[in-house]
């Protein structure tokens, strides 16, 4: 027994450096702008530049745009599944599967030919939607779809779905009452910890934003890299606080419930 | 007693027991609702699929061809970029999964701090997380040639990690970049699984005469394999499709399949989009056949872990 618990602790001290030891670098390294000094210097550098905050700004808004739709998508079919249709679950599920099958890279690929000309009838082009940012934030929903998806269809396991229909049904509600007043609320810990998620992934994205030529804080971040030394890893440290922030908040309201959760866009 | 297992087992699937009988409505009512979202995937996923398989039998003058289907198998580019993504993919899979499994069972079974398991989890869903350019970052601050293990390695030791040729932004870079949220993801995932071995199950082998060794070999083992296969499945595809870290970290200079297909995408570099659409199809292909993988593994891992 006391064997075993040594080999555990050797385990656990040597995930703790592979987790610890890149962060540590990378704050020690954005600290070190002037030769010979600790200093904040790199940060003061990384918050002056305008471009820092314009991007930030559309990532936010992306963001925004994301879980808004994803929400206005994923909660009602998630409902009608649970309460009329588990006919449709396992379409719905294979759906919110397959951006595990299509990777980001081809997803985008595919849709800016599709998109940009490539759907028409005779040479006619259908519909472009390229100069728009239809095709970004659809990708973005469909890249969260598995955790949005998850996280709701959790929730409405534990809620009484039938019952709550039919009791407002029968006090004469409509749809929309029942959904924003009902589901909603009752939801609320499942929808906001798949809100966070979807916030961590959309906020440090790379590969739509940069392939479909959006300004947006991954695309930015890379930029930054090629240019400068030392404020590149200040920003990878605000970026890491910022999803800290998200999956902390999203794992403590979760607490309890079954989450499993899995990973974001790479 | 009888009278409600009857009645439980009688019962429709369903969210709630049935006090009513449920109402029939016309299928039109019952998909109806479901239609936003079979439209938006129908949209934004399946027809960008089906233009990539399309494109991928279309020549630079629109006919149709085979050509950049057979060109995945003969231009050595080609071959070589699908090479270097399965390695990488694979490696990491499998190193991945053996580490986070032991990280799980440390955590888990180990005998340590019940707080210790809290933070762990916490951490591994923000790791598995915290990819991309940041990742990519970090880990030029770590191992890059001004990084801190470099610089320590040199100060301490006098080991200078170029000597022979090394660089970290080779194979073997990447591979200890892509670690940073594979292991994470397995600890996620195998962290419930490892709950759900029961303990009378040791118990009931300890009573039987059993050894550790035992229960492990025929007991605990048989029971995780799934998931522990099916994970590793989902750590390679992970890998696979990864397109930002890799950019980030070594630009160009790795030539992975994801990377071709951004370089397609920005400047048609291959000067025929037919190839692309080849290699992105590649990719779906690869990616399904790991799903599928994926898919019946985990059914069969659900069986004992209720």
């Amino acid at each position: 027994m006391k064997n075993k618990n040594i080999w555990a602790w050797i385990i656990l001290i040597i995930g703790l450096v592979y987790f610890f030891l890149p962060l540590l670098a990378t704050f020690n390294f954005s600290l070190k702008m002037i030769k010979d000094h600790y200093t904040f210097e790199a940060y003061r550098v990384a918050f002056t530049d305008a471009q820092f905050y314009r991007s930030f700004g559309f990532s936010f808004l992306w963001a925004l745009l994301t879980i808004l739709f994803s929400l206005l998508l994923v909660v009602p079919t998630a409902y009608w599944v649970h309460w009329r249709t588990h006919k449709a679950r396992p379409w719905v599920e294979f759906i919110t599967l397959m951006p595990f099958v299509v990777p980001a890279v081809v997803l985008v690929f595919g849709m800016s030919s599709l998109y940009g000309g490539g759907l028409n009838l005779f040479g006619i082009p259908i519909l472009v939607l390229t100069g728009t940012p239809i095709p970004l934030v659809a990708g973005y929903v469909i890249l969260s779809l598995p955790y949005m998806y998850r996280a709701v269809d959790t929730g409405l396991r534990a809620i009484d779905v039938r019952t709550l229909t039919e009791a407002a049904l029968s006090l004469g509600a409509g749809w929309r009452v029942i959904l924003l007043k009902i589901i909603f609320p009752n939801l609320r810990t499942a929808i906001l910890s798949g809100m966070f998620l979807t916030f961590a992934i959309v906020m440090g994205e790379f590969t739509f934003a940069s392939l479909l030529y959006w300004p947006a804080f991954g695309p930015y971040m890379e930029e930054i890299g090629a240019m400068r030394a030392y404020t590149p890893q200040a920003l990878a440290v605000v970026s890491f606080l910022l999803t800290w922030a998200s999956i902390g908040l999203m794992q403590w309201l979760g607490q309890g419930a079954e989450q499993e959760q899995l990973a974001g866009a790479h | 007693m009888s009278i409600t297992n009857e009645k439980l087992t009688a019962q429709p699937k369903g969210d709630v027991p049935m006090a009513r009988p449920p109402t029939k409505r016309s299928p039109v009512i019952n998909w109806l609702p479901l239609a936003p979202f079979f439209l938006f995937a129908a949209m934004f996923l399946f027809l960008p699929s089906i233009s990539i398989f399309i494109g991928s039998f279309k020549s630079v003058d629109g006919g149709f061809t085979f050509d950049n289907i057979i060109a995945l198998f003969t231009v050595k580019d080609f071959i070589n970029a699908y090479r270097t993504s399965l390695m990488i993919s694979a490696i990491t899979a499998l190193g991945g999964a053996v580490f986070g499994f032991l990280l799980a069972y440390a955590v888990v079974l180990g005998g340590l701090p019940k707080g210790l398991r809290t933070f762990m989890t916490t951490f591994s869903g923000v790791a598995s997380n915290f990819a991309g350019v940041p990742l990519a970052f970090a880990f030029i601050a770590t191992m890059g040639n001004n990084g801190l293990v470099t610089r320590w390695l040199e100060s301490a030791f006098g080991f200078d990690i170029h000597a022979g040729g090394f660089t970290i932004y080779s194979v073997t870079g990447l591979s200890i970049v892509y670690m940073y949220f594979q292991f994470p993801l397995m600890v996620l995932i195998m962290a419930p699984a490892l709950d759900g071995l029961r303990r009378e199950w040791s118990e009931a082998c300890a009573n039987l005469g059993g050894t550790s060794w035992h229960y492990w070999r025929y007991i605990a083992f048989p029971i995780l394999i799934p998931s522990l296969l099916g994970t590793t499945i989902l750590l390679f595809g992970n890998a696979f499709g990864a397109y930002a870290t890799a950019y980030a970290f070594s630009g160009s200079f790795i030539n992975l399949v994801p990377i071709l297909i951004g370089a397609q995408m920005q400047g048609d570099v291959l000067f025929n989009p037919g190839l692309g659409n080849a290699l992105a199809l590649g990719m779906v292909f690869i990616m399904s056949i790991s799903m599928i993988g994926y898919v019946s593994l985990q059914r069969r891992a659900a069986r004992w872990l209720q």
